[in-house]
Parts: C-alpha cells; structure tokens; sequence
C-alpha cells in the first residue's frame, strides 16, 4: 500500500542523484531524430505494404440529420476503393449514453443520420493516392436538414445553465453577507472564448491487419484508453489490438480521446485487407476534435482597507456539448489560493449543439487566473497597495477551504523572488505613466497554481548482456520530455551511463500507464520507473550475490551499489553487463508501478508560480506587445532543467496567447466556428514574444510521490495571461475583460475613456 | 506527368499526378516524411523546404512546377550520425518539443540565413537601405512564417543564434 | 483538387493564346494563392497554364527616373531590390508586412495583385457568397465580420482585398502592363485594376480573360509638397506578423492609400484633396471616413483608421525631414 509517508521516509537512487542525472538539463532522448526529421509520426510510419488513403468528409449543419446520401459521382471518381457514410459503414460496438475520457468505451464513426455537431465526420472515402480521395471525397453528395432548434450560443441559453452532475456550490462562511458588509469591494465580470488546441501535428492513423490482429500507429495521449476502446468499437479483444503512438506532435489535451481516423483507418484497412492511412486536415481539426469550451466568470472579491480579504467568490458558466458532461472548472483553483474567510465558488453548465468541449492544457487554471488574478489587481489599486504585497498578506497558512496542510508551498518566495529579479520595483502604480516611442509600458504580475496529480501506472526495466537498460512503458511522450527524464531515472537508478540506456514508450504491449495530461505524466510514469529501476537492483543484487563467479558472491544484497555500469560491495566489484552475459544473456526484467497514496488526501498539494511581465501598448491603434516576461515556479525536485524550462516558457506563452491573441467564436446562424484554420485562429508566432524566460526554485516535494517531483506542462499557463491584463492596464490605464484583448477591444475602451 | 527534380542532391525521374503538391511528392512518393504536414495552407510553415537555397512553404506548390530545381530537405541538411551545426544548436537549447514543426523550423532558419546574407529587409528593419543585423528582433520576424505551437520560440531563437554564430 | 492538365509557357504570347483557346485555364505563377484555393476547390481550372519561368522578373530603370517590375519578380527579390528600398521604400515595407519569409519568396508580383479575399466565409465553403457561387448571398453581411470592409462595399459583399504590396502601388501611381489574348499590350494605373463588388463581386479585376499582367511601372519616386520624400507603411494586425491586416496605410508623396478596407486598394482621395488644401491629417482623414460604413462588427476599423492615418502622416513627414 502506497503511503506518503512511507514515501517520505525511504531513501532512493532519485533523491540520493549520486550520479547527477537528475536535474541534469541533458538534450531530449529521441531529439537527434526530431531535428533530423526521421522521427516517424502516425502518418508517416511504413506500412507492410503500400497502404490507400482516406479522406473524411464533414457535416455543415450543427443539429439535423442527413436526409439524402448520393455516393455514385465519389464511387465511379478514379481510384477511389471505398465510400462509407452511416448507411453503409460496418457495424461497430454501441457509444454509451454519456462517456468520460478515462473509461474505454466503442466510439463508433458514421453510426447514424443524426448530427450533433458542424463538422462532425460523417462520409469517408478511400483511394489509391491521396488526391484521388481528396478528389472524391468532395464528391460525396448529402442533404442535409436542419433542426428548427438549435442552441449554439452561450449567452443565449445562461438560463438553462445547471450544476453539472454530481457537483455543488462550495460555499465557506456566510459569503453574501460578508461581501455585501465588506469596506472595500470588487465586482466584475470576464470572458474567456472558445479554444482550439491547434496542435502543429493533425490527428492521424496509418493502420494495417495480419489476420485478425489490428496494428495501429496513430497520435494519442493515452495508449491504454485509445486501444481498449478502439477494440470495444471494432468489438475485439483488447489484445489483438496493438496501438503504437511513439512520437506525438502535440496534444494540449486534445488527444487525450481519439477520433474517427483511428476507426475508419482501422476499419477501411480491414475492407479493404490493405494498409489505409488517414488524417484530418486543418479545417476539421479545427470542429471535429475537442475545444476548451468559453467562460463567463464573476469575481467578488471584499477586503477590509488593510488589505485582509473577508469575501472572495468565482462563480463560472461554462458550456458542452449535448452529449458530453465536461465542466471547464474554472473556479476551482479558488479554493486553495488565497485566505477568505467567506468564500463561493462552483459552476454552472450550459449544454449546447456545438462540437465536442474538453480538456485543454491546464483545464480550470487557464480559464479562472484571468478573471480572479486579474480582479486582485484590481482590489490591490483600489487598497493602494502592491499587487504583490496583497497576495502576501492573504497567504493562506494551510488549504484554505479544507485546513489540509500543504505538502509544500512557496507561493510567496516565487512572488519575492520573481519580483525582484524583474525590476517590480521599477513599475509605477499609476497607469499610463511610462512612454517608450510609440509604446506606453506598463508591468503587470499574477500568481500561478496548478493541481498536482499521481495516478496509477506500470513500468518494466530489462538489462541485457550489454549492460543496456531498457525502460518499456505504454506512456507517451508528447513533447513533453518523457523519453528524457525515464532515462534519467534509469540511469540513475542503475547506476549506468545515459548512453547505456533505450527508452520504449507509446505502446499498447507495453505495460500501462495513463498517459499525458493534467501534468501528471512524468511524476505518474516516472514514479513507476523508478520502483522498476529498483526492483531491478533488488533482482540484480540478489543474482550477483548468489552467483558463485561473480566476485560479490556470498555477500548481502542490499550493500550492492550500482555506478558507472560496475555493481559492487565494498572493494568487490564487476561489470553488470558481465553478470547479465553468464547468468541471465536472453536479459533481466523486472516490473513496477505506483498507486497513488492511500493518505496523499491528508494534504493539499499543488505547484505553484509568479509571472511578470512588461508590455508595451500602442494607444493609437490598441496593438500589444510583450517585451519581456518572467515566471518564478516552484515544482517540486525537477527531473531534467532544460525540458522543464521549456515546458513552462511554452505554457507562459500559451497564456500570452489567451491574453492576447487566441480564440474563436461561433456563428449563430450555422452553429459553426468563425476561425477555422491557422490563418485566422491566431496562435502567436514569433515576433510576438519578446524576451521570456522561467526560472525553477530548488525544491522538493516528497509527499507528492516517491521522486518528490510535481509536473510542469501546465503550470506555466496559470497566471501568465493575467500578468499580461495586469501590465495592459499598468501601460494605459484600460481593462478589457473579454479575452482575447485584441486591438479592437482595447481601442474601444481607450475611446470609451 | 513525368517531371525530374534534384532532391537532397539526387537526381529523382517521377511520374506523377499534377495535382501533387511538392510536399506530398516528397513525403509520399519520395517517403522522406521529414517535412510535415501542419495546415497544408501556407498557414504554418512545417512544410518548409529549401527550393534552389530558398526557402518556401512545398505545400503550397506543385511538384511539376519544380522541374530541373534542387530541392533540399531536412534528410538533405543532416542525419543522426552528421548533424548540421543548426541541428545540433536546435538539440542543445532544447528548441522543440513535441519536433513536429522542428524540420521545417531549421530548414527555414537556414534559408533565413542566407536572406540575411543577401542584406534582404523584413518587417523589422528600421533602416531600409543599411546594412542588416541579424538583432533579435530581426530573427523573430524573419522566423514568423514558422508557428511552434509548443511555443519553444525562445529556445529556437536561443538556437539560431548559436548557430548563425557557428556557421558566419 | 479537381484534375487538371498542366503547361509550362514557352512565352509571354503563348501562354496568353493558351489561356484564351483553352476553357477554363488559369495562369499559374507562384501558386500561393490559386493552390490554395484550389486544394479547396473553391478554383477549380482544368488547365494551368505555369508562367512562373517566363523572363518577366527583371526589375529595370526606365528611361524617365521610374521602374519597371517585371510580373514575375518574386515579392522577396521586389522588396530587396537596392532602388526599391532607396526610392519606393512605401513598397519594400509593404511587402515585408505580408505573408512569411516563405510566402514572399514564392509569391509573384502579378499574383501578388492578383490574390483573392481571406474572407472566412468566402473560403468556408458551406457558407453562402456570392464571390464564390454568385446568387447564393454574403454570408458576412449579418455575420462575423469584424474584418470587413468600410468602403465601396455593396450587400452583395463585403469583403476586403489582402494585399499589402498593392496598397503601396496605388499610393504610388503604379502603371500596370498586360498582354491580351488578341496579342495587344495595354497599361492602365494599378488604382483601375480591381474593381468594387457591387452586384457581381464574382468579377474581381478589369482584366479580360486570358489577359496576362507582365509588369508594374513605378513613376519616378515620389515627392511630397515640403520637397521631402515621406514615405510610410503601417499595417495593424491582431499579432505582430503573418496576419491579415485589420486596416493598413501607404504614404508617399502626399499620396493616401489605404489597405484591408475595401475591395481593393482604397485611395483616400478626399483626404488627400484636403490635405492639399491645408486640412490638418485628422480633419483630412475624417473628410474620407464620412464615405465609410460598418457592417456591424467592423466600426472599431473606422475608429482605428481615423488614429493610424494621421500617426502615418507624421512618421512620413518626420521621414521626409530627414531624407
């Protein structure tokens, strides 16, 4: 049974890091192949034999049915093998009700005449050469009719907002009467919009049989999930499905489900006994995967005029989709912030006939820092006091809501720390003092928190004769740095040099782990690795000292240490790949896993940060530019430097995105999205981001697991475009608070002043 | 259509469907995948290729239009075992992450070497008919046509720097 | 796409015969722009005539001071040229505001003038409009349409021309050349190129069919009335490259011309008349919005050109001091 403070207590090869791997900011695993291009990503793998390929075709309504279905033109088009829609699409095994992304369910593709939502898949084609199925894929002739209702937009339906299942207003203390008693107060309403992940790699699959074992090699975060429901919706066995995802270009949240071209490649290869490969393109990324689905949030905030917060609430509405059940749970991290005595938060939910809503990196804190983050710095202009100076004083000394202790929290540190590194004392707290040419400056700041998560996973460890260690986990790597930091902890773990050790991942025979999201990833797979790494040792020591040739025979096997690829008691050493090569050649494996702790709920663990940020704002135009930026995180023992950096810079940026650029917004008339393709759903690109960096605090969090580690993928977001509001303000003395701040906004409310 | 084009310095006879864009003749036909396919629309910049030294979006260009050109690829500026100089400054500052924008990003940093070279202007540069300075400004609008959504762009930039210093 | 035949023009000639004898052919030169949409198949040509390797991109002095831009001049090598930067310098930050690195190195002159709406209902291809499949309505007209034009716009469209190079080129009296199927050469100023939607926004230029554009002639460059040579593009997006224009601004020798506003290139006219006759920028510039119209998510764009033409003026004027 897995408990924290056994966790706490037991030394091992991570924390001890006698070899340096940990920590280390060595180049990533798998990069030569990235920066070479021989990476092979699912579209790209090579087929047993030359595979067709298939191209989807989309609804344009967002609530109706398919009433008319002409597929001769797309079936006499040249090349073209296959047309599917509903009506000819093989059986496959029935969705549920109401599904999660968690427990494997069918997802079956084409299943009926009814449309949820625009650009839900609904015809696939497959031919000899992409562009003949492109070429007949457009023409495939549906009529369509659509619903005389259809709810599409948010605002339209807030009064049908309801609590989303299972869940409760969290309410502290006396909250309306606190706030309407308190001296000092803030009231205001934000926005968030619509997101699109945008990942640079499309969904795609290439997939092929031999017999009736299914191969499938396409880009999903988690392995496990994606196979055993792959196998529910072809209504196989789990095991005759084997699900590769070894290089992953990008995910976000939005491969953690999978989609229609892993079913129809899959599918259409068994029709067609062929290898088919099939993508999304841009476009249908765009409505036919997830979204991060809008906000309206309320922020309430009282405070005596020293500054002491006597009321705080994040009230959110959110929506999804008419099948779905997801909540963007942005009030949530409300909770464990800042100290209130009366507090209220909790969500409301809106079901719309709009795509799929769902996880998108950092679900809650990404939507939520830009509504109560903002409306702190509100509150400290109205006091007179610091931004920064406020969140201290309001510095919870245990969770606020539960009175858990925290396992670690340096909140305050990463706010002293990162304010004094960027100047903060340079800003002036008047807006719209500071001019540089046709730029008014201004510096913004706001804290950063993320939820820290352990679930449960699997690791195997094999040596060979080579005294290369080899780590196989069904996990993934989706830029995250996975393939990295599992080979630290290997080699750190046995003792053996970064070059002696091979990283498999992203393979359903592999054993499980959940895969990536929630930044759980590393602290989860790396967990499992490590308790493999040692039960390794456990069998390698115990080998060595039975083995008769070997010098440590006769020894105890716990003195056995393992450095620089020499096991050894005292002065007695050899080669472990000597041991390996005469007892055990074909190789020794040993398992692990972890389970989250049975006593991890007595404490409040989170990761925690601190942005600022300069901008410059023209206040001819309403145009915006970061100049520089700087996030201070605290997150826990940090497996490699290099990758964790990166991993934070890239979501400070996403925030900066959410400020300033990101967002799509729907027609009303088609219950279609504005922006659907890269050209008009603004990501930042280069010449957005001035100078940025992040900086890791040396910390360590041993109740979080046994490393003592914390994730990082999504921290960087939380705060980063709040700080961004914040220093918007600073330079002219405007708040837009409808995201993204885009130069139209800010112009209005600049002519509105 | 038969057209023949000069690929990472081989000579490639095709025959192909006009409707071939450059980047699915080379991914495809020619299976060296390590171009990418991001929009297929000009809209992103993992396409990017090096068409006789210039850089261009091969999405958004027919492979019969590329008759008698050379075309250099990723596979073309290095392998694992001779990694150019930009390669190995991308691996040292860490400049990708999930590496699917990562091709196209140094085959364009590359060609945006050589605009530099050739005193071309960008968006940023004050002085028109100067001498241009690869400042840091100047290297983040020359690499806008090449979206990171990983947003490693710090890092990029930490990268081409250290490389443009290498190869100068 | 839908199949197509492909040529590689011999000449200037024959490919302009070849577009006139072949139905529904279309000139292909960089192809950023008409791969784009045919990979969409809202083009849809049966035969693309390549006239990307024709000797039409040399960029040469004419005999009174100007220059002559060969069509097939690529926007990278236009934007770099020494003469350009030195005496057209409205033109070269044009250009550099549009597209990439990559997108301006493919891109043609010709093409560059020729490039269609980004209008995201005119690409979305369930959604009605009128350019796209004429009679079946704009789309824009009562939808998002933040990025529509405020000028010459009619109820059959809204939408706005993208280029950048172009704007400079009205600002600056560019002359273009072209080739006629009948073998008759003509050249027109670049201001009566492209036309306004009206009631057939299908029909987007004054080009004939098969007529081949095969230069832009720049007059000598321009002086303004203090004897300084101000000139200036400013372009305002929603990022700080490669992003449509939500409006832009040429300057050049007094002359106005204005981007991202209309159905082409919008040459202020009125604002420049009254800046000759002594208006101040605001009040010359509030003299030519008098003309503009929202269509209900775009009235910031009025309100923002009415700020960035009179910060526009200034820079060039400063410019215009120093040169």
């Amino acid at each position: 049974m897995s408990s924290v403070i056994d966790w706490e207590a037991t030394p091992n090869p991570v924390k001890e890091n006698k070899a340096g791997n940990i920590g280390k900011p060595v180049d990533r695993y798998e990069g030569p192949l990235k920066v070479t291009g021989t990476a092979p990503y699912a579209y790209e793998v090579e087929p047993p034999s030359p595979p067709a390929y298939g191209v989807m075709v989309s609804a344009p309504i967002a609530c109706g049915k398919i009433t008319a279905v002409d597929t001769a033109a797309a079936e006499a088009s040249p090349g073209v093998m296959l047309v599917w829609t509903y009506r000819n699409a093989p059986a496959q095994g029935p969705r549920p009700a109401r599904y999660d992304f968690f427990t494997p369910s069918p997802r079956p593709a084409l299943e009926s005449d009814r449309i949820y939502y625009f650009g839900q898949q609904v015809a696939l084609v497959v031919a000899d050469t992409l562009e003949n199925a492109q070429a007949g894929a457009a023409l495939v002739k549906l009529s369509f009719e659509a619903d005389d209702a259809q709810a599409v937009t948010f605002d339209d339906h807030f009064d049908e907002a309801v609590d989303p299942p299972g869940e409760k207003d969290v309410e502290i203390g006396d909250f309306e009467k606190a706030f309407a008693a308190a001296p000092v107060k803030v009231d205001d309403v934000w926005r968030t919009p619509l997101q699109n992940h945008c990942q640079m790699e499309p969904c795609a699959t290439t997939a092929w049989w031999d017999g009736d074992q299914l191969t499938v090699h396409t880009s999903v975060q988690m392995v496990r999930f994606a196979q055993n429901s792959l196998a529910e919706t072809l209504m196989m066995p789990h095991k005759s499905v084997r699900l590769l995802t070894r290089y992953v270009g990008g995910g976000f949240g939005g491969k953690g489900s999978f989609y229609e071209d892993l079913v129809l490649a899959s599918l259409a290869a068994r029709e067609l006994t062929r290898p088919v490969k099939v993508a999304f393109t841009r476009q249908q990324m765009m409505h036919g995967t997830v979204h991060r689905p809008a906000t309206e949030q309320r922020v309430r905030l009282g405070a005596t005029p020293d500054g002491r917060l006597t009321a705080m609430s994040l009230m959110t509405v959110t929506h999804c989709d008419r099948r779905g059940n997801f909540t963007e749970h942005a009030s949530n991290f409300a909770r464990n912030l800042y100290a209130a005595p009366n507090r209220l938060t909790g969500h409301r939910l809106v079901r719309l006939d709009l795509p799929v809503a769902s996880a998108m990196r950092a679900p809650g804190e990404a939507s939520g820092t830009l509504s109560l983050e903002v409306a702190m710095d509100e509150l400290a202009e109205k006091l007179g006091m610091d931004p920064v100076e406020l969140r201290i004083l309001n510095e919870p000394e245990s969770d606020p809501e539960t009175g858990k202790p925290f396992s670690i929290r340096q909140l305050v540190r990463c706010m002293r720390e990162g304010a004094q590194l960027f100047g903060w004392d340079r800003r002036n707290p008047r807006p719209g003092q500071v001019r540089d040419g046709r730029w008014q400056v201004g510096m913004g700041m706001a804290a950063a928190i993320r939820g820290n998560f352990l679930l449960p996973a699997k690791a195997s460890f094999t040596v060979d004769a080579e005294g290369v260690i080899t780590v196989k986990q069904g996990m993934t790597d989706i830029g995250t740095g996975t393939y990295t930091v599992l080979a630290q902890i290997a080699a750190e773990t046995l003792g053996v040099p970064l070059g002696d050790v091979r990283v498999e991942i992203g393979d359903s025979e592999l054993p499980p782990a959940p895969g990536s999201g929630g930044q759980f990833g590393a602290a989860t797979a790396g967990s499992a690795a490590l308790d493999a790494g040692m039960n390794l040792r456990k069998a390698i020591a115990e080998l060595a000292v039975s083995d008769p040739a070997s010098p440590l025979s006769g020894g105890q096997a716990d003195q056995v240490t393992f450095q620089d690829g020499v096991i050894a008691i005292a002065n007695r050493s050899e080669r472990l790949s000597e041991l390996i090569r005469r007892n055990r050649p074909e190789g020794l494996t040993a398992d692990g896993e972890v389970r989250p702790a049975a006593d991890a709920a007595k404490w409040s663990s989170h990761t925690y940060g601190a942005h600022f940020v300069e901008v410059g704002v023209d206040t001819v135009t309403g145009e915006v530019r970061t100049r520089r930026m700087l996030g201070v995180f605290a997150a826990g023992r940090i497996l490699n430097w290099k990758t964790a950096r990166s991993q934070l810079t890239g979501g400070m940026i996403w925030g900066v995105a959410s400020a300033l650029t990101e967002g799509n917004a729907v027609d009303p008339r088609y219950g279609s999205l504005i922006n659907q393709d890269l050209a008009s759903y603004l990501v930042p690109v280069q010449a957005d981001i001035g100078a940025l960096d992040a900086i890791m605090l040396d910390e360590v969090d041993d109740k979080a697991n046994p490393m003592g580690i914390k994730g990082v993928g999504e921290l960087g977001i939380s705060g980063a475009g709040a700080a961004v509001a914040n220093a918007i303000y600073n330079a002219c003395g405007v708040r837009v608070r409808d995201y993204p701040i885009t130069p139209d906004k800010l112009l209005a409310a600049l002519t509105a002043t | 259509m038969k057209t023949t084009i000069t690929v990472n310095g081989e000579a490639r006879a095709l025959d192909l469907d006009p409707r071939t864009t450059l980047l699915d003749a080379l991914r495809e036909h020619l299976r060296l995948t390590g171009s990418k396919k991001g929009c297929d629309h000009g809209q992103c910049g993992a396409c990017t290729v090096l068409v006789n030294g210039v850089r261009i979006n091969s999405c958004l260009s027919l492979a019969v239009m590329h008759d008698g050109d050379q075309v250099t690829t990723i596979e073309g500026i290095g392998t694992p075992d001779r990694l150019h100089p930009m390669q190995v400054a991308f691996l040292t500052e860490d400049a990708f992450q999930c590496g699917y924008c990562t091709p196209g990003q140094i085959c364009s940093a590359i060609g945006m070497l050589g605009e530099v070279a050739q005193n071309w202007p960008s968006q940023e540069t004050a002085e028109l008919t100067g001498k241009i300075t690869l400042t840091d400004d100047e290297l983040r609008e020359r690499m806008s046509g090449n979206i990171c959504r990983c947003s490693a762009y710090p890092q990029i930039v930490a990268a081409i720097k250290s490389a443009a210093g290498e190869l100068a | 796409m839908r199949p197509f035949t492909y040529e590689r023009a011999k000449d200037a000639q024959a490919a302009v015969k070849a577009a006139a004898e072949t139905p529904n052919a279309k000139f292909l030169a960089g192809g950023t722009n008409l791969l784009d949409l045919m990979k969409l198949e809202i083009e849809h040509p049966a035969h693309l005539i390549d006239v990307g390797r024709l000797p039409m991109a040399a960029i040469e002095d004419t005999s009174d001071g100007g220059l002559r831009i060969g069509a097939m001049a690529t926007n990278s090598h236009l934007a770099a040229d020494a003469r350009v930067r030195a005496r057209y310098p409205v033109l070269t930050q044009a250009i550099v505001a549009g597209g990439s690195g990559q997108l301006r190195n493919k891109a043609t002159t010709g093409g560059n003038l020729l490039q269609r709406t980004r209008c995201a209902y005119f690409y979305d291809t369930t959604k009605p409009c009128n350019k796209r499949a004429p009679g079946s309505g704009c789309g824009a007209l009562e939808g998002l349409n933040r990025n529509s034009a405020i000028f010459g716009a009619s109820h059959a469209c809204i939408a706005t021309h993208p280029s950048d190079m172009a704007v400079a080129m009205a600002a600056l009296d560019a002359t273009v050349e072209t080739l006629s199927p009948s073998g008759a050469a003509r050249s027109f100023p670049v201001i009566e190129l492209h036309r306004l939607p009206g009631e057939t926004p299908e029909v987007e230029t004054h080009l004939v069919p098969g007529e081949l554009i095969t230069a832009v002639v720049l007059p000598p460059a321009p002086q303004d009335s203090r004897g300084g040579s101000g000139q200036v593009y400013r372009k305002v997006r929603d990022r700080a490259s490669y992003a449509a224009g939500l409006a832009a601004v040429a300057v050049a020798g007094g002359k106005i011309a204005l981007g991202a506003v209309a159905h082409k290139p919008w040459r202020a006219a009125e604002a420049e008349a009254a800046l000759a006759a002594g208006a101040s920028p605001q009040e010359a510039i509030g003299r030519e919005l008098d003309q503009a119209a929202d269509n209900g998510r775009n009235a910031f764009k009025i309100n923002l050109v009415r700020r960035l033409v009179p910060a526009a003026l200034a820079d060039a004027g400063e410019q215009g001091r120093g040169a």
